[in-house]
């Protein structure tokens, strides 16, 4: 996935001058996780900004820069660092179109890796999604595959309002596929049906949809047939994947690795309970991460959904 | 040169003109024009200050945030901006504002609660209102660089106030402005109080524009109420700026003669005796005393000025309450570049509502039976 990634802002700061990629360490270490990798070689220093250790400053200046008519592309080092810049998102970035009455736009991507797994250090593993899709006026995306990983950052970029690109990390070495050469788009607020299924359906997003997938690959063994959707964007939320799937299979589990409430798999829950009520054979169910802060990594797998837990939560709804 | 000359850390304020008007430095041989431009916009922005006041206090207007006694360190300082630079402001630059572009109309709708206040005019290069204080300077940094980037020679000035300089966001900024050398020049309009918290509380500082040494730039400290020493100083402090200079932290030593917002009573926090120390020095008086001595200021020419100010000023009340009633779609207007389905289906939502309302009232009766 992170040469997806890597592809996916080598052809766009190659297709549009005003892309400029900022952040901790983006140039001469092409990132700590290597995202940002021969940029600073490409597009020289102008087009490739280390920036200071300053959280709110660069999103701040990223901000400016997009009022000037500038493309940029930030990355946040981790998600435990995303607070500090929390301020200039909620109250500027994602409300600037609005409040200048349309005059001007905030075309930023701000890119961080989220979630745990990797054996991370404290604040290295947080799954903080629900914050942004709760503030009127951003994007958020959440890749789970290098194809869509790069097709949806191309997007983003693209893209003329404010983009959350939240990259799950687990997946930044683990997900590997032939991803397109050249220019590559997928649609923002597009679900994707990764597995095709009648009896009932698992909802996710990010690192959460390999384990969906495990998971029913496992009970189809036992006869039962899950589908399986990646909702690939949050916001917008793409209901009509998520209806015409439900509708016929009248059951669903809606995966989050972020602590329970008011997550987004809440969000999901409440419109399928809401709309949907009529196809219903069960109530939803929400598979999620608890109420504590992520854990230290020797308590990480407990913190997070897993195999086992998703096809528990599956004989919930099955059996209800 | 002033910005050399009043090196912060020496403790000297640059001045131009004492008390009186008399002037303390050479004549800096500025135009006459200029000279009677300062004072029209000085006055236009009392006199339209004064009014919004009265608006507030009669129910006709919000909330507002006062600017008096701020005239000079506002006017002076846009004053020595070209029109194609930009200005981020705070939420207490009328003068600024004004002069810049941004009608009255528009700052009296944005206090009476009117989103359509926000939008600034076709060729102004101006933001919005920052209330969040402090957010707006990373911003001013990152307009200013992007001008670097596209070799442009336009500058980027920035206001906010004392209080401002505590926030995360004034340290963060003006480090970036001093790592990039970014052409934007830092207007702090130190008022001597945060609401109710004194300067003294904001910072052990000797002074805010000694803040700049650290970031690597130079700051001066300027007498805010003397329109004549902050025009000078910001247009030297913008042409640095603009020949690649990089940054320049300005602090206008000023006064906030009147309350925080009308929500405020300053008696609660501040005395009599400190508030007519600075109407001595009110920025208005002390430099029509200075065009009095020059021969430029007359009884006269002062009428001619208050009644253009005052029509001016009843035609944007006129305007500004006469502005058609908005409706359902202007909420949910300009959210994204295309509304998103889910917003078209919020806005269908809430025209229903209004559509179809039973109860105006939550004491009234529910029309008929229920459900």
């Amino acid at each position: 996935m992170v040469e997806a990634l890597n592809s996916a802002l080598h052809e766009e700061m190659g297709r549009d001058a005003t892309v400029v990629v900022l952040g901790e360490d983006v140039g001469v270490d092409g990132g700590v996780f290597r995202v940002t990798d021969g940029l600073l070689d490409k597009f020289g220093p102008d087009r490739v900004l280390d920036t200071p250790l300053s959280e709110s400053g660069f999103v701040g200046l990223a901000a400016g820069m997009a009022l000037y008519g500038m493309r940029p592309v930030v990355e946040l080092q981790f998600d435990g660092f995303v607070p500090p810049a929390f301020d200039q998102v909620f109250s500027h970035i994602s409300r600037m179109r609005n409040r200048s009455q349309g005059r001007y736009g905030m075309p930023v991507v701000i890119r961080f890796p989220y979630g745990g797994g990797v054996r991370a250090l404290e604040h290295h593993a947080e799954s903080i999604e629900t914050l942004f899709v709760h503030t009127p006026g951003l994007k958020v995306v959440v890749p789970s595959t290098p194809r869509d990983a790069k097709g949806l950052l191309s997007s983003a970029i693209r893209d003329p309002d404010p983009v959350i690109f939240t990259e799950p990390k687990r997946l930044y070495r683990a997900a590997r596929e032939e991803v397109p050469d050249g220019p590559h788009t997928e649609p923002i607020g597009k679900a994707r049906v990764v597995r095709q299924g009648d009896d009932l359906t698992l909802i996710g997003w990010g690192a959460m949809v390999p384990r969906m997938l495990r998971a029913a690959e496992l009970v189809e063994g036992k006869g039962t047939s899950a589908e399986v959707i990646d909702l690939r964007t949050l916001k917008p939320y793409d209901e009509p994947t998520v209806r015409s799937s439900v509708e016929r299979t009248g059951r669903a589990v809606v995966v989050q690795e972020a602590p329970r409430t008011l997550g987004f798999a809440s969000e999901v829950s409440a419109r399928i309970s809401e709309r949907l009520m009529a196809s219903l054979e069960a109530p939803v169910v929400r598979l999620t991460g608890f109420d504590v802060p992520f854990p230290y990594y020797k308590m990480e797998a407990w913190a997070m959904p897993d195999v086992d837990r998703i096809i528990k939560a599956m004989r919930t709804v099955l059996t209800w | 040169m002033i910005i050399d000359d009043y090196e912060p850390l020496k403790g000297r304020m640059f001045q131009v003109l004492d008390r009186d008007g008399k002037l303390v430095l050479d004549d800096p041989g500025l135009d006459a024009e200029l000279l009677k431009d300062m004072y029209w916009w000085m006055l236009y922005a009392r006199m339209a200050d004064e009014k919004a006041l009265k608006l507030q206090r009669q129910g006709r207007m919000g909330t507002y945030a006062p600017s008096r006694g701020q005239e000079a360190a506002q006017v002076g300082s846009a004053l020595a901006m070209r029109k194609d630079d930009w200005a981020f402001p705070a939420f207490r630059e009328l003068g600024m504002y004004l002069l810049r572009g941004v009608t009255l109309e528009h700052n009296l709708l944005y206090f009476m609660g009117d989103a359509r206040g926000n939008l600034v005019p076709e060729g102004v290069h101006n933001l919005p209102i920052y209330v969040p204080v402090g957010t707006q300077i990373p911003q001013a940094v990152g307009t200013a660089h992007a001008m670097r980037l596209g070799r442009k020679d336009t500058v980027v000035v920035t206001y906010f106030g004392d209080g401002a300089t505590s926030t995360g966001d004034f340290h963060e900024g003006l480090n970036l402005a001093g790592v990039l050398r970014a052409p934007v020049v830092f207007v702090c309009q130190n008022n001597q109080w945060a609401i109710s918290v004194p300067r003294a509380r904001q910072t052990a500082s000797m002074t805010i524009a000694q803040k700049a040494v650290a970031y690597g730039f130079p700051g001066v400290q300027v007498d805010g109420n003397d329109v004549l020493a902050m025009y000078l100083a910001t247009r030297e402090a913008v042409e640095r700026a603009r020949s690649g200079g990089g940054p320049t932290l300005i602090e206008a030593y000023t006064y906030r003669m009147s309350m925080h917002t009308t929500a405020d009573d300053p008696k609660r926090y501040r005395t009599e005796t400190e508030l007519q120390e600075w109407e001595a020095r009110d920025p208005l008086r002390r430099f029509r005393a200075h065009l009095e001595r020059r021969g430029i200021w007359t009884e006269e020419w002062q009428r001619e000025l208050e009644a253009r100010a005052t029509a001016m000023v009843n035609e944007a009340i006129a305007r500004a309450e006469a502005v058609a009633p908005q409706s359902p779609e202007d909420l949910f207007s300009h959210m994204y570049a295309e509304m998103p389905d889910e917003l078209r289906e919020q806005l269908g939502e809430l025209k229903r509502a209004l559509d179809e309302r039973e109860v105006e009232d939550d004491a009234e009766q529910i029309q008929g039976g229920f459900p």
